[in-house]
Formats: C-alpha cells, sequence, structure tokens
C-alpha cells in the first residue's frame, strides 16, 4: 500500500530538489548581502521547505510513478479517461469491457475540471461586478460609513470558513430560516438548496472579501488631484471614472481575479454541504480520490495538473500586472 | 543568553510537533462520528487514569485509508465486518488477547464465530444493525416496504441516499435481485446505471452520511437510506418517522472493535474493549446511539422494550433475507469506484 513505499531514484529525486532550493537560497543571501535579513529569513524558510517545497515534490513523484513506485504516465491517462483503471482491472480478469458495454471513455474526471472553471469563472465574475461598486462606495471619502462597511466585511472572517457555510446550510434549507419566513407570509417555499446555484452563492459568499480588499486598496490609494483634474478640464463624472479612476485601479481588479479564481477552482467541502454532494467540484474530485478510493497517484496527477493550471493562469495574469501592483499577496 | 534563548525555544518547538499519545497512560481511539456516550469515556478515564485521544471517522473507506497510511497512530478503531477481513489479509490487526477481555464472555452467540473473523482472534463485536428506509410517515401515501420506492419519482428531490460506495451500490444491486458481494461486472454496472437514471431524474436530494439523521428529525426530506440505530434515534426525537428494513432484503453488519498490530498502546485497548464490553456500559452506549448491541447480559438489562423493537432487534426472518458485506479486494475496488465516481458525477 502506499505506506511511503519510496524507491533509492525517488529520494535522489527528492534529494535534487531539496538541493536546487538551497542553491537558490544561498544565492539569493549572498545578492542580498544584509547578513542579518537573512538571518530572520531562515525559520520562514525551514517552514516552506518542510511543508511547501517536500510536499509538492512528493506530489511531483507520486504523480509519475505506479503503485509499485516505478516510472508511469498511466495516472495522466487516467486523467482523460477515467475509466481506464476500471478497464485495466476487467481485462486482467479475463472480461472485455467493449463486450460488457463499459469500453467508453470515462468523463468524470475531465467533466469535473470543466465545471469547476465553469463555476470559478461564474464566481469570479459575480464578485467583480458585486465587489467593485462595494469597493467604490468604501474608498468614496465623502460616504462616512466607509470604514464601518469595511470592518463589516472583515468581522465574518474572523470566523472559519466551514462554519460560515454551514450557517448558510440552516438559512437555505427546505425547513430553513428563510423557508420558514417566506411560508409564514403566505408564499410558497424555494428550492435553495441542493444544487449549484447554492454553492455558487457559498463560493460568492467566502471569496467575496478576496476581491473587495485589493481593488479597495488601489482606489483608496490613488490620487485625489487626478479626478479632480479630469473634472477640471471638463470631463463629466462618467468620464472621469471611466478614463481616470477605473484604469488606474486596473491592478487591484487583476489581483482581485487572481485572488477569487484561484481559491475557485479548488473549492472543496461548499458542494458537499450546500450543494448536497449533487455537484462534485475538481477538489472534492481529488480529495475522494486520495481519502476514499485510496488512488495516491490519480490522486496527485489530479491535483498536478490542477497545479499546472492555476500557474499558467497566474502567469497570464502577470502580464497585466507585471508589478504586483494591486496590493496582491501572492 | 539570546543564543541560548532561542535555542531552547526550538527546541520546545520541535518537541511541541512531535505526535501525541507516546505517554503511557493513553489509548488513541478512532470511531464512527457519533458513534459512543461521551460520558462513558469520562467514567473510563476516571477509573484507569488512562487518557483517550478520540478521533473521528466517515466511512468505513475513509478510515482504511488513515489505518493504512498511519497504522501505529490508533490503538483501537472500530471497522466493520468486512473491513475486519480485509484488515486481518493484510495483516494489519493484532490478535487479540482475550484474558484481559473478559466482558466479552457476554457477546450474543450468532456473533461469537463471524464469517469475517472465523477463528474468533482479532474483534470483539461492538455494536450491529441494518440498512433500510426512513420515512416520514405523514408524507408518504402508501406502505414503504421495498428500495422500489428509491428509485421511482413519487418522491421527487425528497430522498436521501447514503455517501458510502458499499451501501449505495449495495442496495441497487439489492433491489435488482443481485448478490450485494457481486463480481459481475455486468450487475455491478446495471446497479450504476439505476442510480445514475436516479440522479439524473432528479430523485435525489442530497448524498450524506451523519447529517440525515438530524435533517429527516427537522423534515427536510421524505426520506433517507439510513443505518437501523439513525434510525432509531430520529424516531425517538420525531414520532411520525418509521423504519423499514425492505423486503427485497438488506444488509446486516456488525462494527467490531480491533486493535492495530502496530499499536503503541495495546494494553490499553484491550483495557477499554473490555471496558465498552461490560454490561452497564454497553447500556449506556446503546442508550445512546440506538443500535443494537451484542452484549446478551446488556439485552437482560435492556429488557422488554429493547426486545419488543423491531428496529433494535430485528426479526430472525429479515436477518436471514439480508447478507453481509464481503471484503472486496482493492483490485477490485477500483471498478466500485469507477462506477461510484461515474454515479456521483453524473448530471
Amino acid at each position: 500500500m502506499n505506506n511511503l513505499s519510496i524507491p533509492s531514484w525517488g529520494f535522489w529525486l527528492m534529494g535534487i530538489g531539496f538541493g536546487l532550493f538551497v542553491a537558490m537560497l544561498v544565492h539569493t543571501i549572498r545578492r542580498n548581502r544584509g547578513m542579518k535579513r537573512s538571518f530572520y529569513a531562515w525559520p520562514y524558510t525551514l517552514w516552506m521547505v518542510v511543508f511547501t517545497v517536500l510536499p509538492l515534490v512528493l506530489i511531483a513523484y507520486y504523480a509519475f510513478t505506479d503503485k509499485a513506485g516505478q516510472f508511469t504516465l498511466e495516472n495522466f491517462a487516467n486523467f482523460w479517461d477515467s475509466n481506464r483503471g476500471m478497464k485495466t482491472q476487467l481485462i486482467a480478469q479475463g472480461f472485455d469491457p467493449e463486450a460488457l458495454g463499459m469500453g467508453a471513455r470515462g468523463t468524470v474526471n475531465v467533466g469535473t475540471l470543466i465545471y469547476s472553471l465553469w463555476m470559478a469563472f461564474l464566481c469570479t465574475g459575480i464578485s467583480l461586478l458585486l465587489g467593485y461598486p462595494a469597493a467604490l462606495i468604501m474608498a468614496d471619502r465623502e460616504f462616512k460609513l466607509g470604514a464601518t462597511i469595511v470592518v463589516l466585511f472583515i468581522i465574518p472572517m474572523w470566523m472559519n470558513f466551514l462554519l460560515r457555510t454551514i450557517a448558510w446550510m440552516s438559512l437555505l434549507e427546505d425547513n430553513g430560516l428563510i423557508n420558514t419566513l417566506l411560508q409564514s407570509l403566505g408564499f410558497a417555499k424555494l428550492k435553495l438548496m441542493y444544487n449549484s446555484q447554492a454553492v455558487l452563492l457559498g463560493m460568492v459568499y467566502n471569496y467575496l472579501p478576496f476581491m473587495v480588499f485589493p481593488i479597495y486598496n488601489s482606489l483608496n490609494r490613488q490620487d485625489r488631484r487626478l479626478s479632480e483634474a479630469a473634472m477640471d478640464l471638463g470631463a463629466n463624472k462618467w468620464t472621469t471614472f471611466w478614463r481616470v479612476i477605473f484604469p488606474i485601479s486596473m491592478p487591484g481588479i487583476v489581483s482581485g481575479i487572481t485572488m477569487v479564481f484561484m481559491p475557485s477552482v479548488t473549492t472543496f467541502f461548499i458542494p458537499r454541504v450546500l450543494g448536497g454532494g449533487n455537484t462534485e467540484m475538481f477538489g472534492d474530485l481529488i480529495e475522494r480520490t486520495f481519502l476514499t478510493a485510496d488512488d495516491w497517484n490519480v490522486g496527485s496527477a489530479l491535483s498536478l495538473i490542477m497545479m499546472v493550471l492555476i500557474l499558467f493562469s497566474l502567469g497570464l495574469l502577470r502580464k497585466v500586472d507585471p508589478e504586483g501592483e494591486g496590493g496582491s499577496l501572492i | 543568553m539570546k543564543k541560548i534563548l532561542s535555542f531552547v525555544l526550538c527546541a520546545l518547538l520541535v518537541v511541541s510537533f512531535l505526535p501525541q499519545g507516546y505517554a503511557e497512560g493513553t489509548v488513541n481511539v478512532f470511531n464512527w462520528e457519533d458513534y459512543i456516550d461521551p460520558d462513558a469515556l469520562k467514567i473510563f478515564e476516571q477509573e484507569t487514569d488512562i487518557k483517550v485521544n478520540y478521533m473521528n471517522f466517515t466511512t468505513n473507506e475513509d478510515m482504511m485509508v488513515q489505518v493504512r497510511t498511519n497504522p501505529s497512530a490508533f490503538d483501537l478503531i472500530f471497522p466493520s465486518d468486512y473491513v475486519i477481513e480485509r484488515l486481518i489479509v493484510e495483516d494489519l490487526l493484532m490478535e487479540l488477547d482475550f484474558s484481559q477481555i473478559p466482558n466479552a464472555e457476554g457477546t450474543l452467540d450468532w456473533l461469537e464465530n463471524p464469517s469475517y473473523d472465523p477463528d474468533h482472534k482479532y474483534s470483539v463485536p461492538y455494536m450491529w444493525g441494518t440498512v433500510g428506509i426512513l420515512y416520514d410517515t405523514t408524507r408518504v401515501k402508501e406502505p414503504i416496504d421495498s428500495w422500489k420506492v428509491l428509485f421511482e419519482d413519487t418522491y421527487k428531490g425528497e430522498i436521501f441516499m447514503l455517501d458510502s460506495i458499499r451501501d449505495s451500490l449495495g442496495l441497487a444491486l439489492k433491489y435488482l435481485g443481485y448478490s450485494m458481494n457481486t463480481r459481475d461486472p455486468l450487475e455491478l454496472n446495471a446497479a450504476k446505471d439505476l442510480l445514475v437514471k436516479q440522479k439524473q431524474d432528479g430523485i435525489v436530494k442530497a448524498y450524506q452520511v451523519d447529517e440525515t439523521k438530524d435533517k429527516m428529525v427537522a423534515g427536510e426530506a421524505i426520506m433517507g437510506v439510513v443505518w437501523s440505530g439513525d434510525a432509531q434515534y430520529a424516531i425517538n426525537l420525531n414520532e411520525d418517522l418509521a423504519y423499514v428494513v425492505p423486503k427485497e432484503g438488506s444488509n446486516v453488519w456488525v462494527d467490531g472493535m480491533v486493535i492495530p498490530s502496530a499499536a503503541r498502546n495495546p494494553e490499553n485497548a484491550h483495557a477499554l474493549i473490555n471496558f465498552l464490553s461490560r454490561p452497564d456500559i454497553a447500556v449506556m452506549n446503546q442508550e445512546y446511539i440506538q443500535y443494537s448491541t451484542p452484549s446478551e447480559p446488556a439485552i437482560e438489562i435492556l429488557g422488554e422494550e429493547y426486545l419488543n423493537n423491531e428496529n433494535l432487534n430485528p426479526s430472525q426472518e429479515t436477518i436471514d433475507n439480508a447478507e453481509f458485506f464481503y471484503d472486496i479486494p482493492p483490485e477490485f475496488m477500483t471498478i466500485y469506484n469507477a462506477l461510484w465516481s461515474q454515479v456521483k458525477n453524473a448530471r
């Protein structure tokens, strides 16, 4: 089984990864000269190596090996055809998958990935539409309640997101708060939970602050004199916004999009709680592959594909916002 | 001075990362969610001075992954029959020393030499029960006695299914007239098609495990597939609910107490098994979680009310009509997993 039975070359691979990292580190320290700074960086570096770099190396190792630890690309073929393992097994037992009518390509993995990307796209879009005006209002100096709203956005984040999501459940249930209220007012009950819309709601709710704050930051830092100058030169409010304020806030938007899109694609748990497990997302699929199906190799391949996809989209965004000006946390 | 201080702090940090449970007076327990009276553990701690580290799992499959990955993390686990069979095959269990578990004497005869542990060497039964349908009597139109009701659209969008591979595929197999332990790909594929159709027709409200009982009490759905103890728990809280083991037959299961061979505190685990098999504690747990107890003296204490309750004490006919789950080897589970994945992701 998966008792970390790593053959010698696996250790070599890990060794090389570790060596590369140390080399990178030494290079950074030497470039910075100032010994003091690098000294204080050590605890974090150690943390990074143990909890970020090593796990990544392990994931890569599992993704490219089979259960016996031999190199294989089978796990990636499994991503494309989720029934591949099943068919191999059937053939090994002397069945013919085609003759049984079980020979079709399994679309589970690819389908779930596309569904997750679509959901993440919707979530990011809705967050932007809701978040930009909110940030605009919050950053408006004439609006006295701006600071209060900022605090109101932050307070729910003091609570764990699992709890917040479960709280939504008691609101949306068929006999939940909203439906009970509707019923007592004489309206018909609504089907609010156990579907994709509820999942989307949960996602937007959880990730919206990550859209609002970068935009708020970049709007807040803007030099007011620029928009005043635009007004003086005869631009109306709309033109001022569209030609001055909005373009300058672009880095904030870019980092907001990044910070919402990334966790959205990898969402798990929310579909199980608010979607009733009817709509599995890629994060759930990876979790189930590891924890229920006990297939660490395919699970790692799925994770790796996910990570490459995120890296790719990050790179794309870097092109738009090369300086990372939007106060990005990444 | 500063250097010494930082060294000490680092050392403390490292020490705090060392796994818990090395100490002599602890026992690391891995049990199902909501599957024990918490007070029982407190009594055990008071009586023995052994500290209980209590951890939960949701399904047998999830638990098995944890135990395989880190066998020495747990001293006492509570797997179901077919999983005990698998763990024995994989040589992950310790032979029990029954001289340390005198209370196991009281086990019901029919559970003395179970098929999953033929020589009765590795396990002591903890609880047993059936799988069936829990339904709201005020909202069903006809008597419920068949799995059929789960696959018709009479109660569309009002049915909770179990998010558990063997249980859900098993009941579909049973409805189709096959064995719950089948290894015939065509039968399994037919069961999968049935579950996919059930989902695509919008009959299923949600796939869940531990949430169902409380949601049924709250009237969130008309029916749900549950284990018998969860059913009795819900019925106790809402008398409109009723439980039935469908006539096509179902699954009878036993959850046993076993000790992994790599356990660090086997002595303490033995003590806890003996404690949980003690009649008064078995009664306490039965009354709290509402599953059926395998302890004969405990049943005597529980008396008439327990014996007359068909949910807790199913008739011999129901038991004979039901099947135990048998171990499916991991290679073949690949097929189960792929089919279940198709059900979970059917749109």
